[in-house]
């Protein structure tokens, strides 16, 4: 009698074909050894769309019966391995709608094993993980966020390093060669896969974490009400108009207290007060609301109701007023215009080092070229897919192939990773 | 089939492949075999799953058909509609509130006798805005004409699906039958299933012939013509008696397909589970059976003697081989996955109809009514023992104290 449950938590349609192909992996793996396996999905409220953090699972049993008796649920409530594919959900996870914030870490079981894809150090990521009450590993899979898991999947080799760390994680129920077998035998495998599997199965390490180490912040939870307690027709109560800030000089819009929608950004935008216009323009077309109108008129971007859509950032009018940033970069969810009102210049050093940060503003969109992963592997590089701000090759820059002809331009877009034109 | 432009590129293997795919993809897999001609597509979740799968069929050359976006659902099911009239062997389907919408094409299809098959992946009926199983949109259908059926899965999945095809293009029944796949919980899961070779499944499923009811200019009718009330009585009786013939077609399908496959049910119409000596028999449809099968386990442990009788066919119903099956209980259980607002008993759609198949009979336990799970809610197994108790304590009693209990509300 023995079971291995997984879950692989990832970013909606970014990265949806990649988790489905994760779990799938793990089953078909685990079958070369004669056990059974099931791979799901749940969904929950917007679950697969842009960046709505979504889980995956994955069950391999000895037995039928076995396999069953842990299927008998809606999902695991327990698990031995959670797989994080975005280090930016390390900060939790709010993936079925208004149960509060759940920590990446949560379901694991004591001394279970925490896979994440980072290129940020254990330090680093323990302080957006949450702590917990008994001790876990935490493993690193050097690399960027996948989000070649875009509608078709952009090869990144993502979904097979992943396996191969696994099969270092969980020896007894995949074998580095039972995994290599199932990635050959996949429809989306190959023998350079393989490699990158073996490669990742090698290099994998893990770090031992206590119960003393990670974010001390209490995720916010609330009760769910009784059926006697809801009103009925389907109602909510709106929120309550906003207040006025410093007398009537500013104002801030009233927000939910139970549904905050930071656990689906991916970026955040970071806003250079000194050269703002008061256009208003962020503050209009940002869809969920998140500008405070300060006193002196500024606008000041809510960091627990931001979504990250990039909008703000889009319509504003000032070259390099509005940024966004990669949300790994970050710690809190505190006021920019405080930090700025209190230190001018700290924060223009802040705000300068946050839009520079190459490492965290990358992600990785999957390859761009043939052969591209040849070259990673020869060059011992082990990010997974080139940065998307070494710009997108244009149609058929010669023949998509070597990447030195691609300019790293200053202003590209942290978006769209499109070079901006000459003298925008 | 009369429309597909080439054949569909032979399968190569001649043996059984084992597959992990979803409930979704196995009505893929199984949709592919069947060399449907004409499936429209219209996205809802969960049963965009579907679409989605056979779309990847398509682009990827292993299917060959006429892949239809549709504007809504009521486009979606009226192009089928008339696609099958034509001779096309044809699929469709919706999810909740979709299935909904498409509701007045829903509702005209068997008067015009077309075999057409859908899949309703369960889900809740909005408001609110609600993605988890419920079974309301598919019984929405009950009285309508559809044959319904409900699977567990995706084995079943892929089964039921050729099954389907199998029995709708019956000249005897030559009517629409929706499978039911819980959302989520089926079409979402992907677990490891059996494949047969394109051979063996030609063997099972002959072509669809429309005969003297094909639309052709070599054979001049018109279809769906206005009626007055001259008509219409008539009409609702020979469905009546398409309906009937189901029993009969139903077993022969299934009789076929243990022969050519080598598995499946014996009885087509439900499945039980340790109820041969059972004193409680739970009863339930789709993938609650799953948790259900578990407690027994552990009640069982316990020396208590549960069953489960899973129904797979709704429409028609099992009435007879049911209360033969049920001759031994105690007393009865059955949990819902539905309701029926202002019901006798304040019952779900199931319990009710298991109560009035009893009526007739010369044993009639007490039966009591949960709901359980609505929205996606988990049965769990604490619901499970739960309900147990009280179907022991009606049985102690020799009545049921009350018709109806919800499970799992917040109190
Ligand atoms: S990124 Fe900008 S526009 Fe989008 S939610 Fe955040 S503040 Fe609003
Ligand atoms: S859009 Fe830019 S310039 Fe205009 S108010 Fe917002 S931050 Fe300032």
């Amino acid at each position: 009698m023995a079971h291995l449950i997984c879950e692989v938590v990832y970013r909606g349609i970014f990265q949806k074909n990649l988790a489905s192909r994760i779990t799938r992996g793990i089953v078909l793996s685990a079958r070369k050894a004669g056990r059974w396996g099931i791979a799901f999905g749940r969904y929950g409220d917007s679950p697969q769309r842009n960046g709505i953090p979504a889980k995956d699972f994955a069950i391999v049993a000895d037995s039928k019966e076995e396999l069953e008796q842990h299927m008998a649920r809606y999902e695991p409530k327990e698990l031995h391995v959670t797989i994080c594919v975005d280090d930016t959900l390390g900060k939790g996870v709010e993936s079925w709608a208004w149960y509060g914030l759940q920590p990446i870490n949560r379901l694991l079981l004591p001394d279970g094993h925490l896979l994440v894809t980072s290129t940020q150090s254990p330090d680093d990521l323990l302080k957006d993980i949450h702590t917990k009450d008994s001790p876990y590993h935490l493993w690193i899979l050097p690399g960027k966020a996948s989000f070649g898991g875009l509608w078709v999947y952009k090869e990144d080799h993502t979904e097979v390093r992943i396996l191969g760390a696994l099969a270092k994680i969980a020896p007894q129920f995949l074998s580095i060669d039972a995994v290599s077998e199932a990635i050959r035998e996949a429809e989306w495998g190959s023998d350079l896969k393989v490699d990158s599997a073996r490669k990742a199965y090698e290099r994998i390490e893990s770090r031992p974490v206590r119960i003393t180490e990670g974010n001390p912040e209490t995720p916010y939870a609330f009760e769910l009400p009784r059926w006697w307690e809801m009103r009925e027709g389907v109602t909510i109560p709106s929120l309550p108009i906003g207040k006025p800030i410093e007398g009537t000089k500013g104002y801030r819009p009233e927000r939910s207290t139970v549904f905050k929608k930071f656990s689906t950004r991916t970026m955040r935008p970071v806003i250079d007060f000194d050269t703002c216009v008061k256009c208003t323009l962020c503050w209009l077309q940002c869809p969920d609301s998140c500008f405070d109108v300060m006193p002196d008129g500024l606008y000041d971007a809510n960091m627990e109701s931001c979504c990250g859509c990039g909008v703000c950032e889009a319509v504003c009018p000032v070259h390099n007023c509005i940024t966004m940033v990669n949300e790994a970069a970050f710690e809190d969810n505190a006021s920019q215009w405080e930090m700025w009102r209190r230190d001018k210049d700290a924060y223009k050093v802040w705000l300068t080092e946050k839009i520079q940060d190459k490492v965290h503003v990358a992600r990785s969109h999957g390859f761009r070229y043939r052969g591209q992963y040849e070259e990673e592997l020869a060059s011992g590089s082990d990010l997974g897919g080139r940065p998307v701000t070494e710009g997108i090759p244009g149609e058929n820059a010669e023949e998509k192939g070597l990447p030195s002809t691609v300019h790293v331009h200053e202003s590209a877009s942290i978006v769209t990773g499109i070079p901006e034109a000459p003298g925008a | 089939m009369a429309v597909a432009t080439r054949p569909a590129p032979a399968a190569a293997v001649l043996e059984e492949k084992e597959m992990l795919i979803s409930g979704s993809e196995a009505v893929a897999e199984a949709l592919t075999l069947a060399d449907i001609d004409v499936v429209t597509a219209y996205p809802i979740r969960p049963y965009d799953t579907v679409m989605q799968a056979i779309a990847k069929k398509i682009a990827n050359g292993k299917l060959v058909a006429e892949y239809i976006v549709a504007e809504g659902e009521h486009s979606q099911f009226e192009i089928v509609k008339h696609a099958s009239t034509v001779g096309a062997r044809v699929f469709c389907g919706s999810s909740g509130v979709g299935w909904m919408y498409a509701m007045e094409a829903i509702t005209v299809t068997p008067a015009l006798r077309v075999p057409m098959i859908a899949l309703v992946g369960n889900r809740a009926l909005d408001d609110p805005g609600a993605f988890g199983v419920e079974h309301n949109d598919a019984l929405s259908v009950r009285d309508l004409g559809w044959l319904l059926c409900w699977i567990d899965t995706s084995q079943e999945a892929f089964d039921t699906t050729l099954i389907a095809y199998r029995v709708a293009e019956d000249r005897r029944i030559f009517l629409p039958i929706a499978i039911s796949a819980d959302g989520a919980f089926l079409t979402h899961s992907q677990s490891l299933t059996r494949v047969p070779p394109k051979e063996w499944v030609d063997t099972f499923l002959p072509p669809y012939r429309r005969g003297d009811l094909l639309l052709h200019p070599d054979n001049p009718i018109t279809v769906a013509p206005q009626v007055n009330e001259d008509w219409v009585i008539e009409i609702r009786r020979q469905n009546n008696a398409a309906t009937e013939r189901a029993y009969t077609v139903i077993e022969e399908a299934y009789a076929d397909f243990r022969r050519i496959f080598g598995r499946g049910p014996e009885n087509p119409w439900f499945e039980e589970y340790m109820t041969e000596d059972a004193e409680i028999i739970l009863m339930g449809m789709g993938t609650l059976s799953l948790p259900v099968k578990v407690a027994i386990r552990k009640m069982r442990e316990d020396g208590k003697k549960v069953g489960l009788i899973r129904l797979r066919w709704f429409r028609p119903f099992p009435h007879e081989q049911l209360t033969r099956a049920l001759r031994r209980a105690k007393a009865i259980g059955v949990i819902d996955r539905d309701y029926s607002f202002g019901s006798p008993f304040g019952s779900g759609v199931v319990a009710t109809e298991v109560r009035a198949a009893l009526y007739n009979a010369e044993h009639r336990p007490p039966l009591i009514g949960f709901i359980c799970g609505l929205g996606g809610r988990e049965v769990t197994l604490e619901d499970v023992y739960k309900l147990t108790d009280i179907c022991y304590a009606a049985a102690k009693a020799g009545r049921a104290e009350r018709g109806t209990y919800w499970l799992g509300v917040r109190e």
